[in-house]
C-alpha cells in the first residue's frame, strides 16, 4: 500500500467517519494558561465503541485536552459535547457525574488511602450501587490489587499505581473512558498487560476509551482512529493503520524503532 | 500526690475544650490550606448562642432539669453555630478561592474582627454569667492533709460528651462516604472533581462540622466557667490553633492531643508554679516542640510517590 494514496486530512475539520452522532465533540477548543495559550482550535471526535488516540510530543497540549473536556481549566473558546449535551460550562464534578471518567496524568492516586478506598472512591457517582460486582471485576483485570487492597495508595509502585488509577476510573462505569498516558514509565511487560485490557474493554464491553499517548506505535496499533497534535493543533488523523504507516509520523513519532 | 491527681482532671477538662476547637483548625487547614483566624470567635459566638437559648429554656419556660436543658442547648447551638460556619466560608472564603494566598488569610482576621465586635455590640461588653448550674461533686479521695480530690459533675459532663462527639465523628470521616469525599479533597481536590466530587459543597461541610464541634467546646465552656465575654475568642483560639499545631496540624488525632497537651501544661504550671506564666509555659513547649518535630507531634512528613 503506498503512502500517497492514504487520505490523510491536514488540520482535520469535521471526520467523515461514520453517520452516526459522536459521543464525544470538540470544536474550535481553545485553551489558555494566563495568556500562553496552549491548545490553538482543536477539533476531534470520538463515537461510541471506538479507541481513540492521540498522540504528540511532550508539551503538544495532549493532557490540557484531556483536562478541558472536564472544564479545568476551561475552555475559553468553543464547544465540547457529550452525548448530545454542552458540557463545555458545566462544572468539573457534573461532567464526571455524566459517566466520563479519567486516569489523568500522574496517576493522582489517593497516596493516604488504601487500594479499597481509593475504589471507592472511583465509584462515588454510582452512589456505590454495584460496588462489590464491579471490585471483583477490576480484581480479575488486576489481580496486583487485589493482593494490596489494604495498602496504602502512597505506598504502591509506579506500575501498580497506573493500574489503580485505571481500576478506580472503571469502577464508575464509565460511557467514555480518558485514559492519560497509561504506559508512562512502566516496564515494556506491563504496558503490554494495560494495552490488553484496555483492547478487551473495547471489544468484551463496548466500552469508548480515549487515549492519549506517546507511545505512538502501542497505541496507533491498538486504536481504531488517531489524531496528532502538535503545539496545540491537530495537524493529522486517520485510522490507527494509516497514520502508522504515514511517513510524517514514523520520522516523527517512530523512528529509534518501536518500544 | 492529692493536687497532682486533681490538676490532672482539671487539665484534661480543660484540654477537651481546645481539642474541639482544635479540630476545626486542623480541618479547615487540611482541606484548603487556610488557617481559619474566625474559628476561635466563632467558639465565643456559640457560647453566646448556648447562654442565650439556656436562659429563655430555664428562665422563660421554666425547665427544672438542667441535664435536659442542656442538652437542648446543645443541639440548638450546634445547629446554629453551623449555619454561621456556613455563612462565613460562603460569603467571606469562597470568593477569595484562587486569590494569592494571603488575601483568604486577611479576610478570616475580618471576620474575626467582625464576630468580636458584632457581638459586643448586640450582647454588650461586660461578663455575661449563667445561673449556677451542677454544682455537686464527686469526692474521689481525701489526701493526708484533708485535700480532697474531688470530680465535679460538669467534669464529668465535659470529657464525656467530648469522647462521644469525637467518636461519632472520628466514624463519620473515617467510614462514611462523606468522610471519605473529604479526605479525598484535603489528599487532592482536583481528583476529586474528576471523581465526581462536588469540592465547593464538601469544603463548606468541613466548615459546618468544624463549627459544630466549635458549639460543642463553647457550650461546655460555659458550662465550665459559668461567664463569657465577647472576647473570649481570642485566647482560647490561640490556644487551640496551637494545640492545632502541637498534635501536627492536619491530623485530627494530633489535634485532640496537642489540646489535652496544652490544658494540661497550663493547669499544672498553674498549680506548680505561676499562674501568670501559664500561658508562656504553653507557648514554650509549642516552640520546643516545633524545634525538634517541625510537622508536630503526630503530623505527617510528607513523603510521596510520584
Amino acid at each position: 500500500m503506498s503512502t500517497a494514496g492514504i487520505p490523510l486530512s491536514v488540520d482535520a475539520g469535521v471526520q467523515p467517519g461514520p453517520a452516526r452522532k459522536p459521543l464525544l465533540s470538540v470544536r474550535g477548543v481553545k485553551t489558555f494558561y494566563g495568556n500562553i495559550i496552549a491548545l490553538k482550535g482543536v477539533d476531534l471526535d470520538v463515537h461510541e465503541g471506538e479507541i481513540v488516540t492521540l498522540i504528540g510530543a511532550n508539551g503538544a497540549g495532549k493532557s490540557t485536552l484531556m483536562m478541558t473536556i472536564f472544564g479545568d481549566p476551561r475552555a475559553r473558546e468553543g464547544t465540547i459535547t457529550f452525548a448530545g449535551r454542552d458540557i463545555t460550562r458545566m462544572p468539573t464534578h457534573q461532567i464526571a457525574q455524566l459517566s466520563i471518567a479519567q486516569s489523568p496524568e500522574g496517576r493522582r492516586i489517593f497516596g493516604r488511602m488504601s487500594v479499597f478506598e481509593n475504589l471507592q472512591m472511583g465509584a462515588s457517582i454510582n452512589k456505590m450501587a454495584h460496588f462489590n460486582e464491579d471490585l471483583e471485576r477490576v480484581c480479575t483485570l488486576f489481580p496486583r490489587l487485589k493482593e494490596r487492597l489494604q495498602q496504602r495508595g502512597g505506598t504502591l509502585s509506579g506500575g501498580e499505581q497506573q493500574m489503580l488509577a485505571i481500576a478506580r476510573a472503571l469502577m464508575s462505569r464509565p460511557k467514555l473512558l480518558l485514559l492519560d498516558e497509561p504506559s508512562l514509565g512502566l516496564a515494556p511487560l506491563i504496558v503490554k498487560q494495560i494495552f490488553t485490557i484496555i483492547k478487551e474493554l473495547n471489544e468484551k464491553d463496548g466500552m469508548t476509551v480515549f487515549l492519549v499517548e506517546q507511545n505512538a506505535y502501542h497505541a496507533l496499533r491498538l486504536a481504531h482512529r488517531g489524531y496528532v497534535m502538535v503545539t496545540g493543533n491537530i495537524t493529522m488523523s486517520g485510522s490507527g493503520k494509516e497514520l502508522l504507516e504515514n511517513p510524517q509520523v514514523r520520522a516523527a513519532y517512530l523512528e529509534g524503532g518501536h518500544h | 500526690m492529692e493536687i497532682f491527681v486533681q490538676q490532672l482532671i482539671n487539665g484534661l477538662t480543660l484540654g477537651s475544650i481546645y481539642g474541639l476547637i482544635a479540630i476545626g483548625y486542623t480541618m479547615v487547614f487540611g482541606i484548603i490550606g487556610m488557617v481559619n483566624f474566625a474559628h476561635g470567635d466563632v467558639f465565643m459566638l456559640s457560647a453566646f448562642i448556648a447562654l442565650i437559648f439556656f436562659l429563655i429554656l430555664t428562665t422563660w419556660l421554666g425547665m427544672t432539669s438542667i441535664v435536659l436543658a442542656l442538652l437542648i442547648v446543645l443541639v440548638i447551638a450546634m445547629v446554629l453555630t453551623s449555619l454561621w460556619g456556613w455563612a462565613i466560608e460562603r460569603i467571606a472564603y469562597r470568593p477569595l478561592r484562587g486569590s494569592f494566598r494571603l488575601a483568604p488569610l486577611i479576610s478570616a482576621i475580618g471576620v474575626s474582627i467582625f464576630l468580636s465586635n458584632f457581638v459586643q455590640v448586640a450582647q454588650g461588653a461586660r461578663n455575661k454569667p449563667t445561673p449556677p448550674m451542677m454544682r455537686e461533686v464527686i469526692v474521689l479521695f481525701q489526701g493526708e492533709s484533708g485535700y480532697n480530690v474531688a470530680l465535679s459533675y460538669k467534669q464529668i459532663v465535659i470529657m464525656a460528651s467530648t469522647a462521644v462527639l469525637l467518636a461519632i465523628f472520628w466514624y463519620l470521616v473515617q467510614k462514611t462516604s462523606l468522610g471519605r469525599a473529604q479526605r479525598a479533597c484535603e489528599q487532592d481536590r482536583k481528583m476529586a472533581a474528576l471523581l465526581g466530587i462536588d469540592v465547593d459543597r464538601t469544603i463548606s461541610l468541613t466548615f459546618v462540622i468544624g463549627a459544630a464541634l466549635a458549639a460543642v467546646a463553647g457550650t461546655m465552656y460555659l458550662l465550665y466557667y459559668g461567664v463569657v465575654s465577647f472576647n473570649d475568642g481570642f485566647v482560647p483560639g490561640v490556644k487551640a490553633f496551637t494545640a492545632a499545631v502541637l498534635g501536627g496540624i492536619g491530623s485530627l488525632p494530633g489535634a485532640v492531643l496537642g489540646g489535652l497537651i496544652i490544658g494540661l501544661i497550663e493547669t499544672f504550671w498553674s498549680a506548680y508554679f505561676s499562674i501568670e506564666y501559664k500561658d508562656v509555659a504553653a507557648f514554650s513547649i509549642l516552640a520546643i516542640v516545633l524545634i525538634f518535630m517541625p510537622s508536630g507531634i503526630l503530623g505527617r512528613p510528607e513523603v510521596e510517590k510520584v
